[in-house]
């Protein structure tokens, strides 16, 4: 059993700690994605977990066996960079073989695994070719190839697809959760892209600064963020947000405006719409100022500011919508998709 | 008036090579031209006339066993030289490289041999071990090794071996660690994670990736050998004892200058262009499209 227990971890780079007490317990089989902007300490947590890094104070364990001080070689891991790391004088067939070779499997098993692996990610008419001879995406397979031979406990990847371009990253995506999910493998993914954060992961670990927003599933994330950094970094046209007052199931905006909620906030208050749900309405409470409407085919993101309080706001309407700059468009903003956090904290409040 | 600039056009170019032609035709071109020249005459024996023999003095060097021998004691000489400063380097850049505290310190230590002057680094090892005065002979005399290399032809080729190498051990290390230090750490990491244990990595990933830097590196150790290495033998052990450490260039010297044999010697140092071109043209030729991996 291969799961995977965070606690207390913490990082510090002389003087500076970068990671901040991180929890977390990871199920046996699971695809976790660790997700973040730049800096945040994603590479570094997932590098702790390999045995790259030193573990500063906290543990990891591996199926509830400490690992804090486990070489990387013990500790029945797999990484996928996002380099690739290939071994660049080896052909494709020796890169996947090598850590089997080490482990002193017999010849016919390496070849039958590197193979089989082959077949699985498609690179079989390239075995014997060097890492410089194949294509970005090639690449990425033979990395993958490597890691699978191996048959690990455990596969870590750090953002694996960020050298690909657009399509063949949305491709690769589904053939990496694809294959995780055939093999039931226990992974770690890191990336900073949360389309495939929302896409890949079982459970997402929203990390800032070097602290654990939220670690939920996808949706939870989603419909529930714990904080206004998760409601901005998640979702796509990003959140909008505004300042309030709440006081009896009544939020106030600075123009005046107000809207229904069903919390009982009260005070200083951060209220969250994401632009996929503004419902257009002729009679709606939020008035926005159209600034620039994009026509984006499937939808119109209108980008424009609150009437009379000059707060950005965008709207996503379906279709090809005929809004032009100036006008002023009236929406519903209902109580179950408002989002309330801690003027204060950020945290949220329902 | 375009006459005018026409001349400054080629008057301009010209001015700024020259004095790089001047100098490599002062000190390059005409004494190579000059030894061709004085290889090919032979002079009597009170040096007051020489008569041209076109190639006779390379046929008395080729018939010469001692020429011969000194030839076969060159190529042990500098084998021994590139092999031993090229791989204490290689252990060296290795360890560098993973030391993190104080690793600017180490590197610039490792780099001083490099600023000695041959001759003064040749002065250091013979004081070192000078029979009646210096340190390694009174210590080794203490595990029963009697030390004196003005008598024993094979300790004078270690000590000349060892003070040669010495010097060339830090030019190594450094190309050596340049040249780790640009593999991607994760390629290394990669195989950590493979399970490779620090040494089979070193052999089995750093090692073939550093081949292009250990190819050129065995070029110019070989060179240095060579040619290089005339001042640390003049001042350790001037050749002797009874040849046991004259190498080819060394040979030249003592023919001609010593010797006065100056057409042997002119045609020695011919044979001794020959091998320069001869190495670096495969220097260019493989170096320059790297080693194949
Ligand atoms: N060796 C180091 N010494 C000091 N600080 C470091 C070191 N390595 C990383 N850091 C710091 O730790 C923090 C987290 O780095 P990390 O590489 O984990 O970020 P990341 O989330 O992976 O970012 P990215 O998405 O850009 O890869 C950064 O602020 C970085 O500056
Ligand atoms: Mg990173």
């Amino acid at each position: 059993m291969a799961n995977i227990k965070l606690d207390k971890l913490t990082k510090s780079y002389g003087d500076t700690e970068v990671l901040h007490h991180i929890d977390g317990q990871i199920e046996h089989g699971e695809f976790i994605v660790i997700v973040g902007p730049s800096g945040c300490g994603k590479s570094t947590l997932l590098r702790m977990v390999a045995g790259l890094e030193t573990v500063t104070t906290g543990e990891v364990s591996i199926g509830d066996k400490m690992i804090n001080d486990l070489e990387p070689a013990d500790r029945d891991i797999a990484m996928v960079f996002q380099n690739y790391a290939l071994y660049p004088h080896m052909s494709v067939e020796q890169n996947m073989a090598y850590g089997l070779k080490i482990r002193k499997l017999p010849k016919a098993e390496i070849k039958r695994r590197v193979e089989e692996a082959a077949d699985i990610l498609e690179i079989r008419d390239y075995l014997k070719r060097k890492p410089r001879q194949l294509s970005g995406g090639q690449r990425q397979r033979v990395a993958m190839g490597r890691a699978i031979v191996r048959d690990p406990q455990v596969f870590l990847f750090d953002e694996p697809l960020s050298n690909l371009d657009a399509k063949l990253r949305v491709q690769m995506r589904l053939e990496i959760r694809k294959l995780q999910r055939r093999l039931g493998v226990t992974s770690i993914y890191v990336t900073h892209d949360q389309v495939e954060a929302m896409t890949l992961g079982d459970r997402l670990m929203v990390l800032n600064g070097g602290y654990v927003e939220q670690f939920g599933t996808p949706i939870e994330v989603y419909e529930k963020p714990a904080s206004i950094f998760v409601a901005g970094f998640i979702g796509s046209p990003s959140m909008n947000f505004v300042s309030a007052t709440a006081a009896n199931g009544v939020l106030t905006l600075s123009n005046g405006t107000t809207l229904a909620t069903n919390t009982t906030a009260a005070g200083a208050v951060t209220v969250g719409i994401r632009p996929e749900h503004l419902f257009p309405n002729k009679d709606g409470v939020l008035k926005i100022e159209v600034d620039l409407p994009e026509k984006l085919g499937a939808t119109t993101l209108v980008h424009g500011r609150i009437s009379g309080a000059e707060t950005a706001f965008t709207a996503s309407l379906n279709g090809i919508n005929a809004a032009s700059t100036a006008d002023v468009l009236s929406f519903d903003a209902p109580p179950e998709f408002l989002h309330i956090f801690d003027a204060e904290t950020g945290k949220r409040i329902s | 008036m375009l006459k005018r600039v026409h001349f400054i056009k080629i008057m301009l170019p010209l001015l700024l090579v020259a004095p790089q032609i001047a100098v490599t035709i002062i000190f390059f071109m005409w004494p190579a031209g000059q030894a061709l020249y004085q290889s090919f005459l032979i002079e009597d024996a009170f040096g007051l006339s020489s008569e041209f023999v076109w190639f006779e003095n390379f046929e008395l060097l080729f018939d010469d066993e001692i020429y011969l021998q000194t030839f076969w004691r060159t190529a042990v000489f500098s084998s021994l030289v590139a092999v031993l400063a090229m791989s204490i380097a290689l252990v060296l850049a290795g360890f560098a490289e993973r030391v993190i505290k104080g690793a600017g310190a180490y590197r610039t230590l490792l780099i001083w041999p490099y600023a000695v002057a041959p001759v003064l680094a040749g002065a250091l090892w013979v004081f070192m071990f000078n029979p009646t005065l210096g340190i390694f002979p009174f210590l080794l005399e203490k595990i029963n090794i009697d030390w004196n290399h003005y008598l024993n032809g094979g300790q004078a080729m270690g000590l000349v071996v060892a003070a040669a190498a010495w010097k060339q051990i830090a030019y190594n290390f450094l190309f050596y660690l340049a040249a780790m230090q640009s593999i991607p750490k994760s390629v290394i990491e990669a195989a950590a994670i493979d399970g490779a244990s620090p040494m089979r990595r070193f052999w089995t990933i750093t090692f073939p990736l550093v081949s292009p830097t250990t190819f050129f590196l065995l070029v110019i150790n070989i060179v240095y050998a060579f040619f290089d290495t005339f001042g640390i033998i003049h001042a350790v052990t001037q050749g002797g004892p009874a040849n046991a450490t004259t190498i080819l260039v060394y040979k030249v010297y003592n023919d001609g200058f010593v010797g006065l044999d100056l057409g042997g010697s002119a045609a020695q140092s011919v044979v001794l262009m020959f091998i320069v071109i001869v190495m670096t043209v495969v220097q260019f030729r493989y170096v320059e499209k790297k080693v194949e991996y």
